[in-house]
């Protein structure tokens, strides 16, 4: 135990908060569009590990960031992805859970040619 | 023939350590059992110096003085309505950050210091811990008394201690303080007395009371003043309590030098929330965030850590990474409300062109590059109809419950992320310093309770925004939203149209 507490069953009484349990089935995923930064920082949303990818893509991630001009601008076919620090080519079909999408994972991804508001990564 | 007068000195020992004793029926170590699981090693406790000499009854006698002169200056502001000469209606939104984020902290101190000046086993410092925990009180009691009167006025201000406890942003201090209460006695007296009373105070106090002058707040400045004397003394036990660890025992340094590295931090990122009250919410700015961090925390910091260096202690870790910070952070906090305004309980707005060109000779290096760029488009959206929302929720750090919205060192335009493994699970940060605090004691950070996650887990009265806001307790369309358009800029218009109407 790397705390200092005056309890000795300290550990005994931890309340790991944000189990996956505590979900209801649904594990907690943040997604970040890179060099966008009107959106200040990745964006958490609960969702069901069975999701195939690519409703994901259509039905989270893209009504989230359709206000940015850039988006309407967006070659969905040429991003580039990274799942937890791991550049990665997700299978769109595939649920997330089978694209290495655990509970707490951060997805991250760029659009090549597009970098914000008169590229000032805004 | 009267009655023979004692001196200062011997009162002060009469009235603190002569009323003190060692038990008999239980063991000290029973009466006192806070003191020692921290590894504080503590030889003469009778060594503790106390240049105040303060009794509680000098005490007493000081703050009802003190009282009587708010009092007086708090009446006569309400009586002149006061809230019409202050420089904009802009303006009251400062209080309301005040009011929900800082004053509920003021009560937390209180409690504090009355744990510490109950669990010390020293008198002196037991005294001292115990006046400051009433002195804490008193400033959130005179707070609450002085912003009141602009409760009848503006919106945003009467839930603030419901708030504290429920609202995503207010459990950036709340944690902040958590934390520091859940600590030992001496981890809180360096976390609050040292780290925040004495190196980081005059970054909290200063803008605030500065500001309130330059925009025509005369009720918060004499506040303000009131208050100044009770932040020397703490200023004082601050400094006192870590040179008195420090020349107890040398293996106390180890120990203390990981509690300044950590609350260095989290003081700075709590600190961010005035960052950007300085930059952006001043109708009148007094100086830029940059400024008052090179004077208060470059300047009168690298003073301060020289002059401790001959007890082995080094400036707080990341110190280097805050100052690069200071360029960044009062814009990336103003942009994160601007996105999540229908969930803040004051207004936001876009800087007019006479602000961005204040901010950008304050910050010739990062305004003009990354920030305003990102304001220039949000105004030319808001002016198509089109006003920018983040309708998700934001990522949070486990540590400091900020919006993961900061920089990595060195690139402006790519977060910082950072994430530890801790029994299976992942957990995520905004900095290296938040990082590094989790990591060195996983077992406390682990259970925080995180706004985002807390709203999934349906314990905020449900899944929409209304259902979240009612938890809260904002009010839609008058707490929160852009100052344009709200009630507040309606009664100011008002006021403003009666003052012509009373010149002509």
């Amino acid at each position: 135990m790397s705390i200092n507490a005056i309890s000795p069953d300290y550990e005994s009484h931890i309340v790991f908060r944000d189990a996956e349990q505590n979900f209801h089935g649904n594990r907690v995923i943040y997604v970040h569009w890179e060099q966008h930064l009107s959106f200040c920082s990745a964006i958490a949303f609960p969702l069901p590990p069975a999701m195939p990818f690519g409703a994901f893509v259509e039905e989270v991630i893209k009504p989230h960031y359709a206000a940015h001009p850039d988006a309407a601008h967006v070659d969905w076919s040429k991003l580039v992805w990274m799942i937890d620090g791991e550049k990665t080519a997700p299978d769109f079909s595939k649920s997330l859970a089978e694209n290495g999408i655990q509970h707490k994972s951060l997805v991250r991804f760029w659009t090549p040619g597009l970098d914000g508001y008169k590229s000032s990564a805004s | 023939m009267s009655a023979k007068k004692l001196g200062l000195k011997q009162r002060y020992a009469h009235m603190t350590r002569g009323l003190d004793w060692e038990t008999s029926y239980q063991p000290m170590d029973k009466v006192f059992p806070y003191d020692s699981f921290e590894g504080i090693k503590i030889k003469d406790w009778s060594a503790w110096e106390d240049p105040f000499r303060l009794t509680m009854d000098t005490y007493w006698k000081f703050q009802a003085e003190k009282e009587r002169k708010l009092y007086a200056v708090i009446d006569a502001f309400a009586q002149n309505n006061g809230q019409t000469g202050i420089s904009d209606g802009r303006y009251a939104n400062v209080l309301k950050l005040f009011l929900t984020g800082i004053s509920p902290a003021e009560y937390q101190a209180h409690r504090g210091f009355a744990f510490a000046g109950r669990h010390l086993r020293g008198v002196g410092p037991r005294v001292a811990a115990q006046m400051q925990s009433l002195d804490e009180l008193r400033h959130l009691q005179t707070q609450i008394h002085t912003i009141s009167h602009y409760n009848k006025h503006f919106d945003g201000i009467s839930e603030f201690s419901h708030m504290h406890d429920r609202v995503w942003y207010l459990s950036v201090p709340k944690s902040f303080f958590d934390d520091a209460r859940s600590a030992g006695p001496f981890e809180y007296m360096i976390a609050i007395g040292f780290a925040f009373e004495y190196v980081l105070t005059n970054l909290l106090f200063v803008p605030f009371m500065s500001g309130a002058a330059y925009n025509g707040d005369m009720s918060t400045v004499t506040f303000g003043f009131s208050a100044q004397s009770d932040e020397s003394r703490h200023m004082t036990l601050g400094i006192e309590v870590i040179k008195f660890l420090l020349e107890q025992h040398p293996d106390n340094l180890p120990i203390v030098q990981k509690w300044v590295d950590k609350w260095f931090w989290r003081g700075h990122r709590v600190l961010g929330l005035v960052a950007m009250m300085m930059d952006y919410m001043l109708p009148k700015p007094v100086m830029s965030w940059k400024e008052a961090w090179e004077i208060y925390y470059t300047q009168a910091g690298g003073a301060l850590f020289q002059d401790l260096a001959r007890y082995g202690l080094r400036p707080p870790k990341y110190a280097d990474i805050a100052t690069a910070e200071a360029e960044h952070i009062s814009h990336q906090n103003w942009a994160i409300f601007y996105q999540y305004t229908h969930a803040a309980a004051f207004h936001t707005w876009i800087p007019d062109a006479k602000h961005m060109d204040w901010l950008s000779e304050k910050y010739p290096n990062t305004f003009d590059k990354y920030y305003r760029p990102r304001w220039e488009m949000w105004g030319r959206m808001a002016k198509e109809g089109k006003r920018f929302y983040n309708m998700a929720l934001p990522q949070l750090c486990q540590t400091c419950q900020i919006p993961m919205g900061y920089t990595e060192p060195g690139d402006p335009t790519t977060i910082a992320f950072r994430s530890s493994r801790f029994r299976g699970e992942t957990y995520h940060f905004c900095s290296d310093g938040c990082k590094d605090i989790f990591d060195a004691e996983p077992e406390k950070f682990a259970q925080s309770w995180l706004p985002v996650h807390q709203i999934f887990q349906g314990n905020c009265g449900g899944a929409t925004i209304p259902d979240v806001l009612n938890y809260y307790r904002l009010a839609n369309g008058a707490d929160n939203l852009d100052y344009v358009g709200s009630p507040d800029e309606k009664l100011w218009n008002e006021w403003q149209a009666d003052k012509l109407k009373t010149a002509v």
